[in-house]
């Protein structure tokens, strides 16, 4: 009797042990293929940043291997989904270290997934190029971290030099409750004295929230000149909805985190007449062809409406731009994370999606201000602002 | 003061109906079955994504859409039913629980393969100018939620008060053995209950598809704030879920107006606590009979 | 001789052998981190089957305190300068306290209403962890938690981290199992019976579900401390409502009232998702079919269940 009731104990443990002996062996090879990882939120509420990054960098893959790869080596890309949660992007960034060996790592996505996953990076020293943009990713610079995205405080420069530019002095705010409506609350505080203006009402709006009218009515009270909403789809399409039924005559400023042609189909009527600062993709055709980044947006705009039947976005540019730098980092190195690591840093002058990258010891993110531009939103397309 | 108080009001009252609609679900389907549905909410995306793919996609009449949307998530709801719960052997309420726990998780997944990632928007109901009162603007569509919220609400009274069937499910719900010896089929009432519920979070789903953004996420938040309305009613109560969404409603943009808008949350569930530690059965709590 | 070794402590041993085994192993670090999670995981599950599974107390706030532990030695180590190992009682203590002090009230309700009262307490919790950011850094997370170190052994190194945490899982299974089999645990299980019958039997019902509750945060906020040491980053969304949610499937899953259900309910979570890659877009679909079927298949959860299956075999293989 107690022997039976011993072994389903030791049944249960067994199950256990199968659990554990299941998932371990796994053989790591090397072949002659050069693997890069990706992590990014395919899935999950930042999923409109992961998506058009795992294409763009898929995409990227293929270019470089119809090409012939580098060195003759092809590439290979491993994939992971982190649905923007901080727990899976550890899991995965080990994975793909550990056991993927891959030779560099490109994402996560989002700022706090990317400061979650950024010291295994660093301990194992492998490069990660990431395409979040808090700025608290490169600053203080990590040796290993390096990133695509623009900092937020390019985007809060860009609106605020056009409201000096108009004569707009006293704001009201309205930031989504996450690490990307914190980080750009925070900028536009801290930057706001630089152009005269004062901030006179600071509200906020959770991601998932379906009606943003009491906010903006604590807003129109103390009547700002111009209104600042900084989140990403959908919120900010509410926020322009609500805004145009409770009838508030001021100009409306997005940020670039809406800055695809869903926000426009969302809001409809109401995107009209609101500025954002967006990178030059969604402009691509309007710019001047003396910009240096036209012919590159053009060719990626293009590549990507076929690929995938969707029209793009700037965000899968991040990823594309990482992989960018992969390649014009990788030739000579022979898999070698060190060099790789010192040619990513040595990059100067590499005009990609989101701007031109001049990469130094001291800046891991080397964009110029210049990689923002404001436009406007005029029967339904973008209009460039001068 | 009395334009923003007014604009508030609106707002909360408009949130409020829709949560009312949801906790309305949770309500009915606890009162027969003693299960709360974390699937509900989404229920109510399924239903705002039907709609958004009947009305706004394939054109078809809004008030057919509608209908179509209804009875389709409903049955969405009875496959549910007799696929997962009624499968279970030896049925304990927190298995139940969890098993709509994993269906939630499977609906979310089937809408984002079905409707992909992005949001939808789909314009009014009528295409009215907003109502000026007092400078304070009430939408057309807010009149519609509310209209609909409440139309929806006293048809269900009707049910539960004047038909045979509904006083079949009351009686169900009382007690399920004394109904079924009195010839109650109650499985088959069960299965109605689920198909109201369902049905109802359907309602919920297109009411909101107008004045917010729809996509295959937004029923996670809804139904917990639903949840919440049904929970401070008093579940298995009508009226007190509908007064139960008025209030969590009400209280969440007064939230806003007064205190601030980044802890309007924990503004609305600290007073929901309060609540329950005074009334720990909810507002409307019936002596004996907890249910409808 | 015997008697001393009784099956609950055979069990340990084995399961001690089993730690010993799996660590010295396991070579890939993957692996490594991954059951290092099962095991934060499964203290976490512990804590709230013994409210739930033995108290028959449901909290769907559980990830309060599992945030409450992480923020209390993240806020310490960083910005007080405190040693983690002075952190830790400070966590679990200030843990305790805030479950005494919720508790007090929120433990008089009953079924589904103390389902919502736990909820709301766990919304206000993660609302704090967001807003209050100059403790806790908000939405963006808090950054640069220290590993933990004792003397030369550093625990930055994972298989260290492993040996740590399966052994407190060890510690926590014993110190449960004891509280199960004392006085408190018989009083837990005849509220989880009848709570009316337990307080005529002269059961002090409120006592013994403030004092499991506490316990239960305790425990938590173990977890959620060696958590922030792990991951050295910590943001409110690892402490949110769907958190919650997923500790309490953990433990329906894994079978309640059964410290080992924990475990198994706590493997097969933190498993699923990393298991389920390969499915990229369907894997939300498969997820939530699989926890639909084993619930369907096995009501009791995995333990009982298998180990049903188990006897059915054996039973058949009895008969000639």
């Amino acid at each position: 009797m107690m022997l039976s009731r011993l072994s389903k104990k030791l049944i249960l443990l067994m199950t256990f042990l199968a659990v554990g002996g299941f998932i371990f062996a796994c053989p790591a090879f090397t072949t002659e293929t050069y693997k890069i990882g990706g992590i990014f939120s395919v899935t999950g509420p930042a999923s409109f940043l992961g998506d058009p990054e795992k294409k763009s960098m898929e995409m990227m893959i293929d270019q470089i291997n119809d090409a012939g790869g580098i060195d003759g080596h092809l590439l290979e890309g491993v994939i992971y989904d982190t649905e923007g949660d901080p727990q899976r992007s550890v899991n995965n960034v080990t994975k793909l270290i550990n056991k993927d060996n891959v030779i560099a790592i490109v994402g996560p996505s989002r700022t706090p997934t990317t400061l979650a996953v950024i010291p295994f990076a660093e301990r194992v020293q492998i490069p990660l190029i990431s395409c979040a943009a808090g700025i608290t990713i490169v600053d203080p610079v990590k040796k290993w971290v390096f990133k695509t995205a623009q900092n937020d405080a390019l985007a809060v420069c860009s609106v605020y030099q056009h409201m000096k530019d108009n004569g707009i002095k006293k704001i009201g705010i309205i930031t989504v409750t996450n690490a990307f409506g914190e980080s750009g609350k925070n900028q536009l505080k801290q930057h706001a004295g630089d152009f005269g203006i004062e901030i006179v009402e600071e509200e906020s709006f959770g991601a998932k929230d379906t009606d943003m009218t009491p906010q903006l009515t604590k807003i129109r009270k103390v009547q700002p000149d111009a209104i600042v909403c900084w989140g990403t789809n959908p919120g900010p399409a509410v926020v322009a909805k609500n805004i145009k039924q409770l009838e508030i005559n001021m100009p409306l400023y997005q940020s670039h985190g809406v800055a695809s042609p869903k926000f426009i189909e969302l809001a409809g009527e109401a995107a009209e007449g609101i500025y954002l600062p967006t990178g030059k993709i969604l402009v691509a055709d309007l710019l001047p062809d003396t910009d240096p980044q036209k012919k590159i947006l053009m060719e990626y705009q293009k590549n990507f409406e076929e690929t995938y039947g969707q029209s793009v976005s700037g965000f899968g540019g991040y990823a594309y731009d990482a992989m960018m730098m992969l390649e014009r980092a990788l030739p000579g190195t022979n898999g070698d994370l060190k060099k790789l690591r010192d040619n990513i840093e040595n990059i100067k002058g590499l005009v990609g999606i989101s701007g031109t990258f001049n990469f130094t010891p001291e800046d891991h993110n080397g964009l110029a201000p210049d990689a923002f531009v404001m436009v406007k939103i005029e029967n339904g397309t973008w209009k460039l602002v001068e | 003061m009395l334009q923003e108080l007014l604009q508030y009001l609106f707002s909360g009252i408009t949130n409020g109906a829709i949560y009312g609609v949801i906790a309305v679900g949770f309500s009915m389907l606890y009162s027969s079955t003693e299960l709360i549905n974390f699937a509900h909410g989404e229920f109510v995306m399924l239903g705002a994504l039907g709609l958004v793919s009947l009305w706004g996609g394939l054109g078809i009449p809004l008030p057919v859409a509608f209908l179509l949307v209804v009875i389709g998530v409903a049955v969405v709801g009875f496959l549910f039913e007799r696929l997962a719960i009624r499968t279970v052997r030896k049925p304990n309420p927190i298995v139940l629980v969890i098993i709509t726990v994993g269906a939630s998780i499977f609906l979310r997944g089937i809408g984002m393969l079905t409707w992909g990632k992005d949001a939808y928007s789909v314009p009014p109901f009528s295409d009215h100018d907003p109502i000026d009162l007092a400078g304070a603007k009430l939408l057309s569509q807010s009149i519609w939620i509310v209209g609909i919220a409440l139309f929806f609400v006293i048809l269900l009274h009707l049910f539960f008060k004047k038909t045979l069937t509904g006083k079949a499910m009351i009686a169900c719900a009382i007690s399920k053995k004394a109904a079924w010896l009195t010839g109650i089929p109650s499985e088959r009432m069960v299965l109605l209950a689920f198909f109201l519920s369902t049905g109802m979070g359907a309602v919920a789903g297109i009411i909101i598809a107008p004045i917010t953004m729809c996509s295959y996420d937004m029923g996670t938040m809804l139904g917990l704030k639903g949840f919440c309305a049904a929970m401070l009613g008093g579940l298995g109560s009508l009226w007190g879920s509908i007064l139960g969404g008025f209030i969590l409603g009400i209280l969440e943009s007064l939230g806003v107006g007064f205190f601030s808008s980044s802890m309007k949350d924990a503004i609305a569930f600290f007073l929901l606590l309060l609540i329950l530690y005074v009334r720990p059965g909810g507002i409307i709590m019936a002596k004996d009979i907890k249910r409808f | 001789m015997l008697k001393f070794l009784n099956r609950d402590r055979l069990s340990y041993a084995v399961f001690f052998i089993a730690i010993a085994i799996i660590g010295l192993s396991v070579e890939n670090y993957y692996y490594v981190q991954l059951l290092t999670f099962i095991g934060i995981n499964t203290i976490l599950a512990l804590g709230l089957n013994m409210l739930m599974g033995y108290a028959g107390q449901i909290s769907l706030g559980h990830a309060a305190f599992y945030g409450l532990g992480a923020y209390t030695t993240a806020v310490l180590t960083v910005h007080y300068g405190f040693s983690p190992w002075l952190a830790l009682p400070c966590a679990i203590l200030l843990s305790m306290l805030v479950a005494f002090l919720v508790g007090l009230p929120t433990l008089k309700l009953s079924g589904y209403y103390l389902g919502m009262g736990t909820l709301g307490f766990g919304m206000i919790v993660h609302i704090v962890f967001r807003e209050w950011s100059s403790m806790t850094g908000g939405s963006s997370g808090f950054i640069g938690i220290p590993p933990l170190e004792i003397g030369p052994v550093s625990f930055s190194q994972i298989r260290n981290f492993f040996y740590l945490v399966w052994l407190t899982v060890l510690i926590s299974f014993i110190v449960s199992k004891r509280l199960i089999h004392s006085r408190i645990g018989r009083a837990l299980r005849a509220i989880h019976d009848s709570e009316n019958a337990a307080r005529a039997m002269g059961i002090n019902t409120r006592n013994m579900k403030l004092e499991i509750f506490v316990f239960s945060a305790g425990l938590s906020a173990l977890a959620g401390f060696f958590y922030a040491h792990l991951v050295s980053f910590i943001s409110p969304g690892t402490f949110s409502f769907i958190v919650s949610i997923k500790i309490v499937t953990m433990v329906v899953i894994g079978g309640m009232a059964s410290v080992w259900g924990s475990l198994l309910g706590a493997s097969l979570l933190t498993m699923l998702p990393e298991w389920l890659h390969a499915f990229s877009e369907f894997e939300m679909v498969v997820y939530g079919l699989i926890l639909m079927l084993v619930m369907v298949l096995l009501p009791q959860g995995l333990t009982r269940g298998l180990l049903d299956i188990y006897e059915r075999t054996r039973s058949k293989k009895d008969q000639p």
